[in-house]
This record gives C-alpha cells, structure tokens and sequence, in this order.
C-alpha cells in the first residue's frame, strides 16, 4: 500500500514538474515573440518540442517485457490511468470539430456531447470492472475465454471474430487520426501534408513502438494536460471578454438570451433577406438547367469552350487563360455528371437561403413530423454513440492497467471527469464564438474585415475554412454571406479573442496532441489483437514472451505504415466512415461482452451468431442508406440517418445471441465458474 | 425483492466437488481450513452452500445497484431528449432546461453515475469480501500462483 503510495506521489511531483516547465516554456515563447519572432516559428517550435518531448518520455519507458508491453504492468493509478483513457478518448475530431458541429448544427449537435460521455456510465457499471477481475491483456481474450468453445474449446471463432471487428472498427478511426495530424501539421506550419502525416508517424512510433503501453500512458497523460491548457486558456479568455467570468462553463448562460435576441433580428432582417433571396435564385437557376439537360449540358459546354477561344484569340494574359482552362476542366464531362453536380450546386445554394436555426431550440422544423423525426434521430444517435463508446476496444483496454478492480471503477470515474473538463467547455465556446461572429462580425465593413477571417480564410485553398462575399453589394457583411467551416472555431478562437500568436500554437499543439494520443492507443490495440489474438492464441500458442513482443512491435510498425499510407491518399470514404465506427463497435461488440458478464446462458453458438448478425445488419443498413456507400436516403427505416444504423445492430445482435444460446446446449461448468469468479468480490 | 433469475435457485442442493477451475481464475471453493479435516462430509458441504448464498448475496447487491443506476442514465439520457421540446419552456439559472440538460447536466449526471457506483461497490465488496474472508478463510484472496496484481506468470 505504502509503495503504491510513494509511487503516487512521484508520479505526481514528475507531472507536477513538467506542467512547470510546459508553462516556463509558454512564457518564453510569450516573450520570444514580442521581441519579433515570426509566426512560422513559433509553430514550428510547438510542433518539434512536443513531438521530441513525447519522443522522450517514450524512450524512458522503453519495455520488452510482456505484461509491461501489453497492461503497464497492471500498476498505473486510477487518477493517471483516466487522465491517459481521456487523452485516449479525447480525439482530433472531439478537439477540433465537436466546437464547429455544435456552432453548425445548434442543439442537434449536443447528440455527441452526450453520447460520447453517457458511454461511460455503461464502461463502468457493465464492464471495466469485470474486465479488470479477468485480468488478460485484449477485449477478444475476454470474449474468448467467456465464450470457450470451437475446436478444442477454446474459443478461437468468437476470439477472431472480435479480432476482425477491433481491427475494422480500429483502423477507420486510426487513419482518420493520421489524416488530421498532416492537417494540422500542414495548416500550422505550412509543411506539406504527407510531410506532416510522417512527422506524426515518428512520434507515434517511438513512443508505442519501444514501450508499448507503458510508454503510451505516460505519453498519454503528458498529451492530456496539454490538450487541457490549449483548449481551456482560449476559451476562458474568450469568455472573460465577453462575460466578463472566466468560467466559461457556467458564464455561456448570460450570452445564450442576448444570441437569441440576435438571432431572432437576423432572421427578419431586410438586408439578410435580400441575400437570401439571392440564394434562392441561383438555386432556381440550376434547377432550371437540371430540367432542361441535356441540352442544357451541351450549351454551357460550349459556352465555356467559346470563351477559351476568345480569351487566346484576344491573346489574354496568361492569368487569363489559365483560369479559364481551369472552368473548362472542371465543367462535367457528361450530362449525368452535371445532372449531379448541378443538383449538389441547388441544395447547398437552397441551404444558405434558409434562416439561422435558433441555437437553443431542440428539434426546430416546419411541422410536428419533421420535428419527431429529427429528435428520433437525436435519440437513435446518441443511443449508437453511448453502446459504441463502451464497445471501443482501446478504451476498454485501458481497463486492464490500473492495480485492482476498485482502482478500475475509480479510473473511469477520473476518465470521465478529465474528460468533461473539456466536454462541458465545449457548448460554451461554441455559444461565444456564434455571439461573436454574430454581434461583431456581421454588419461589419467588407474593407475592415478582422485579421483572423482574411488568415484563416487563405490557410487550406481547395476547401476554404472561412469565405465571405459580398453577395447582395451592400459593402456590409451579412450572416448569409458567411459560409464557414467548423473546424475554424477552435483553430481561430484566440486570435478571435485577441490573443497572442503563442496561444495559437499551443492550440496546434494541443490538437496534435490530441490525434497522437489517439492514435497510439489505436495502433497498440490493432497490433495487439493482431499479435496476442491472432499469432500467440492461434497460430503459435508455444511462442515465447521475447518472441511475442518483438511480433508484436514489428505488426505495430506495419500496421502504422498502412494506417500512414491510407491517410496520405485522402480517402474521403474511410473519413466519412468514422461516425459510422461507434455504430459497428456498438453492433459487433457490445451485446457479447454485456451479455457475457449478466446472463450465464449465453453460450459459445449465440455470441457467435450475435456478433455476426448484430455486425451484418448493421453493415447492410449502412450500404442501402449512406449515398456515399452507394445505398439511398428512400430506403432509410423511420427516416434514421446511416450513422445510427447501430440501432438495429445492437438489438439485432442482442436478439440473435439471446435465441441462438437458448436453442443450443448451456455453457459448461467451466464457463459458469468463469462468470462466478469475474463476479466475485476481489 | 426476488428476481426471477436468482442465482440460488440455480445452486445445485449438493455442491459437486469444484468444477475443474480454470488454472488461475477460480478461487478454490473448498475451504483450506487445516480443521476441515476433523468435519465431517456434511459440514464442509454446509460451508460451502453458505459461501454460494454470499456470493449471490454479493452479486443481488451489486446487481441491484448496477440496475438502478442505470435507470437513472437511462432516464438522464433518454427520457430528458424524448421530452426536450416540453421541457425548454422552463429554464435552469438562465438556460432553457432542455439546452442546459444535454449540453451539460445529463453529462453531469452520468458522472455523479460513475461516482456513486464506484463508492457503492466499494462498500458492498468490502462488507461481502470481509464475510467471505471470516467465514472461509483467506480462499477468496488471491490464490496462490498469481500474484497480488492478478498476473497469471
């Protein structure tokens, strides 16, 4: 108890210390750049000192032993072990893109918040503990050793089967991860994406490679106090200069009234009606040309190629042509092409032609039915973010490294308290930010447009993160004429709130910080199913400890390669798929690994069946919805987005392992002592 | 409160002799008392039914609890959406209650969940693993072959 004691305590000091240096390090950068230290080092400094701090506290906790490899030799303590499962948690879309959603999408986007928090109550009270009380190292040895059976009764067909669906769910998540850490990389410090992508690699792989888990909590826990001061110092800020209270959680309250008043003005305001107007006829135009294709098609073709005649003809500066080039190359080679751009052109033109949605109201719609269906959605979506969250094989992972069962529960109580400390910032910077740009921005002169619109909006050329225009000519900035990103909110929160450069750069890091995290627990978990699940419980059960972890460091390298590459091509399905993540984890996963530990009928056929059926309708209803995936919005059931198909996964699964396990044999006793000892009292 | 899947019921009258455990994860359920020796048959078997009526009293608790805390999650989650539109004509210090509900209090909620689950199991293990200590011995410690942290070597 006492060694448990001291080691507390000198986790704490050395934290203690490098949350003085970080601050010393801040400050000087403070000064540095007073001085006249150009912005394109401060963001190269942010970006190599953390990566080459992560680096080293990844060499000190290098490892080759397997328990400290696999659970970080089962001693971490509660309190570090959620601050490492938060920064785990906390990924680059939850730092980044949460802020932007709920600006963009108001109440509906509070789905996330809570889901993404009310997961954790089913982590604790359903399975941390009794994951802790078994005591293995991976999600599938549990689902293995619950379910035994299959040849020689060891559960190998359950155990790959959540070994496919960890890597699935996993490796979408991971390269999503990458993917944002080249973003960032590139946006901050101007390097070139793939560039960037293979800075984080390193970082990634120094740190999980050498020590596994061990050297990933200690890296993690470094990242989260990062992750905290870079979106805490902003938004105080921001919430002070507004507010005038620095507490931005509690202050948003006074702002939220005044929003409503602004909101309620724009949206009968004559000169936002005049833009919106505006919209609704180029919306009209387009679809005016989409009923007349293909003729339609065959005339703009030669209105663009004519032009490009005339421009050579007139010998045009080269400027000139190229642009013009550019039209041509971009009009749509066939009349279908343009049926679908020019249809896409109308919805977005349509979209920008409505009214701002008052951010407070739940489920605003036209009438009773479009309103239900939206809060069915919100239900459906929070529902497959909570069983999700506590079917996501890295986060449950962690559950195996604290000292006891007791320290589990504990540790997920401090995961979900570290994580809050961010998550209930989050609608209030969403809310100042929307006031902001609401009350400052709008009505603005176009010739005196803020610093931070005119940087942000030249930063990424192909998808601009912030545009305005003069739409209607007044020379006067209108909502309507906005159209942002969402992701701009927390990149331009500190400069919105006039702060120094720094204060942006430890935001860059911060994100960094938080895709890294994610990241490694990403890639151990893969590696680690891969290793432990497939090569020593599988193919080559007689395999030595050394042996295993050199396996297991060498799949971790590749899988990050892959992982590297994916993310490199910018794949916009595997992006567009990471909500969809939760939906299958929650599918595949969840019903097995709750029933296994409530109901003691659930046999080795039924999880089987379960996880196969749960995982295969969720798969099917995401393949006839999601337009991306090919399916339709017209063979949606009660109108539920493909995101949430994990609402009939879960049940699915849920109902097919009850049937399946009741019309084949009861577990034997081997499996009814399994589930009393995980039950029992430590 | 009697629950339909009582795990007593299922109990067997007569224990068979432990099930062949698997190596390392089971507790052994015969007592390694030195003075079972000198019992006879019937009161080792007696043991040994008391110490499955604790460990299903153990398991009642904390199932009951696990329960009911999640009816209040459940309630937090889904019932406080279900019912947004009603409740956003009242207001919370300011904020529309619905608004304040899922932006933040449902996630407080579910940490005063978390919370309260931690402290109450640690009180029901506590009480339980202390009766199961008294009674039988130190058998529900680990046993030997694992080391205090659970490890399998």
């Amino acid at each position: 108890m006492s060694t448990a004691r001291a080691r507390f305590a000198r986790l704490a000091r050395h934290y203690l210390y490098f949350t003085g240096c970080f601050g010393a390090f801040l400050l000087a950068l403070t000064l540095l750049e007073k001085d006249g230290m150009p912005r394109v080092w401060i963001g190269y400094l942010f970006m190599f000192a953390t990566i080459v701090l992560y680096a080293v506290i990844g060499v000190l906790s290098r490892t080759s032993n397997v328990s400290e490899y696999y659970v970080a030799g089962r001693r971490v303590p509660a309190l570090f072990n959620g601050m490492a499962t938060a920064a785990d948690w906390i990924s680059a879309a939850s730092f980044i893109s949460l802020a932007g959603g709920l600006y963009l999408h108001g109440f509906d986007g509070l789905a996330y918040i809570m889901g993404w928090t009310g997961g954790y109550c089913l982590v604790a009270l359903l399975i941390a503990p009794y994951l802790r009380k078994f005591a293995q190292y991976t999600i599938p040895d549990f689902l293995a050793a619950r379910y035994a059976g299959g040849s020689g009764g060891r559960g190998n067909p359950v155990r790959l089967m959540a070994v496919g669906a960890t890597i699935i769910v996993s490796f979408t998540y991971v390269v999503a991860q990458i993917y944002a850490v080249g973003l960032i990389a590139s946006r901050f410090t101007g390097v070139d994406f793939s560039v960037g992508i293979f800075l984080g690699l390193a970082s990634i792989l120094v740190c999980s490679f050498l020590g596994g888990m061990r050297a990933i909590t200690w890296t993690q826990v470094a990242q989260y106090i990062i992750i905290m001061v870079a979106f805490l110092i902003p938004t105080m800020w921001l919430s002070a200069k507004h507010v005038g209270n620095p507490l931005p959680q509690v202050a948003y309250g006074a702002v939220l009234p005044k929003l409503a008043a602004r909101e309620a003005q724009l949206a009968s305001d004559p000169k936002e009606l005049a833009v919106r107007a505006i919209f609704t006829e180029r919306a009209e135009a387009y679809a005016q040309r989409i009923r007349a294709l293909p003729a339609s098609w065959e005339a703009g073709r030669r209105e663009v190629l004519g032009e490009l005649d005339a421009v050579r003809l007139r010998a045009g500066s080269l400027i000139d042509i190229r642009a013009t080039e550019r039209r041509v190359a971009a009009y749509p080679a066939t009349a279908s092409e343009a049926a679908k751009l020019w249809s896409d052109q109308q919805a977005a033109n349509l979209a920008r032609a409505l009214p701002p949605e008052p951010h407070a109201t739940p489920f605003p719609g036209p009438d009773r039915e479009q309103s239900d269906s939206r809060r069915n959605n919100f239900l459906a979506l929070v529902f497959c973010l909570m069983l999700g969250t506590a079917a996501l094989p890295h986060i449950l992972m962690r559950s195996y490294t604290t000292p006891s069962v007791r320290e589990t529960r504990v540790s997920v109580f401090w995961t979900l308290f570290f994580i809050l400390l961010v998550y209930l910032t989050i609608p209030a910077l969403a809310v100042l930010v929307k006031y902001d740009i609401y009350t400052h921005l709008v009505g603005s002169d176009f010739s005196h447009l803020p610093n931070w619109v005119s940087y942000w909006a030249s930063v990424d050329k192909l998808n601009p993160l912030i545009a305005i225009a003069d739409i209607n000519h007044d020379g006067i900035v209108q909502l309507a004429e906005i159209a942002i990103d969402g992701d701009v909110l927390v990149l331009a929160t500190p400069e919105i709130g006039g702060l120094p450069y720094v204060i942006s750069g430890l935001v860059a890091a911060g994100a960094l910080a938080a895709a890294l995290s994610t990241a490694d627990g990403l890639l151990l978990a893969i590696s680690n199913a891969l290793s432990h699940d497939i090569y020593y419980k599988v193919v080559d059960p007689a395999a030595s400890t050394q042996k295993r972890v050199t396996i297991s460091k060498l799949l971790l390298l590749a899988v990050a390669f892959i992982a590297a590459y994916a993310a490199s091509q910018k794949p916009a399905d595997i992006l567009s798929l990471v909500g969809a993540a939760f939906s299958l984890a929650g599918s595949a996963l969840f019903p097995a690994l709750v029933m296994g530990v409530f109901w003691k009928r659930a046999n080795h056929a039924g999880a089987l069946a379960g996880m196969v059926s749960g995982f295969g309708v969720c798969i099917y209803y995401m393949l006839h919805t999601n337009p991306v995936l090919g399916g339709s919005v017209a063979s949606q059931w009660f109108h539920i987005a493909p995101i949430s198909a994990g609402v009939f996964g879960v049940p699915a699964g849920m109902a097919v392992l009850v049937a399946v396990s009741l019309m084949t044999r009861a577990p034997d006793a081997h499996s009814t002592s399994f589930i009393d000892h995980i039950r029992a009292p430590e | 409160m009697t629950m339909p899947t009582d795990p007593r019921s299922r109990v067997p009258p007569v224990p068979p002799a432990p099930a062949p455990a698997p190596a390392a994860m089971v507790h052994p359920v015969t007592p390694p008392n030195p003075g079972a020796a000198a019992d006879d048959a019937g009161a080792a078997a007696q043991r040994q039914l008391a110490q499955l009526a604790a460990r299903s009293r153990h398991w009642q608790r904390t199932r009951r609890l696990t329960f009911g805390l999640l009816a209040v999650w459940f309630a937090a989650s889904f019932c406080s959406v279900f019912f947004a539109r009603e409740l956003a004509a009242l207001s919370l210090f300011g904020w529309p209650l619905s608004f304040y509900l899922a932006a933040q209090g449902a996630a407080l909620i579910y940490l005063a969940i978390v919370g309260a689950y931690a402290a109450g199991m640690r009180r029901v293990d506590r009480r339980y693993g202390r009766e199961l200590q008294q009674q039988f011995g130190p058998a529900t410690g680990p046993e030997p072959g694992m080391s205090a942290r659970g490890e399998t070597p």
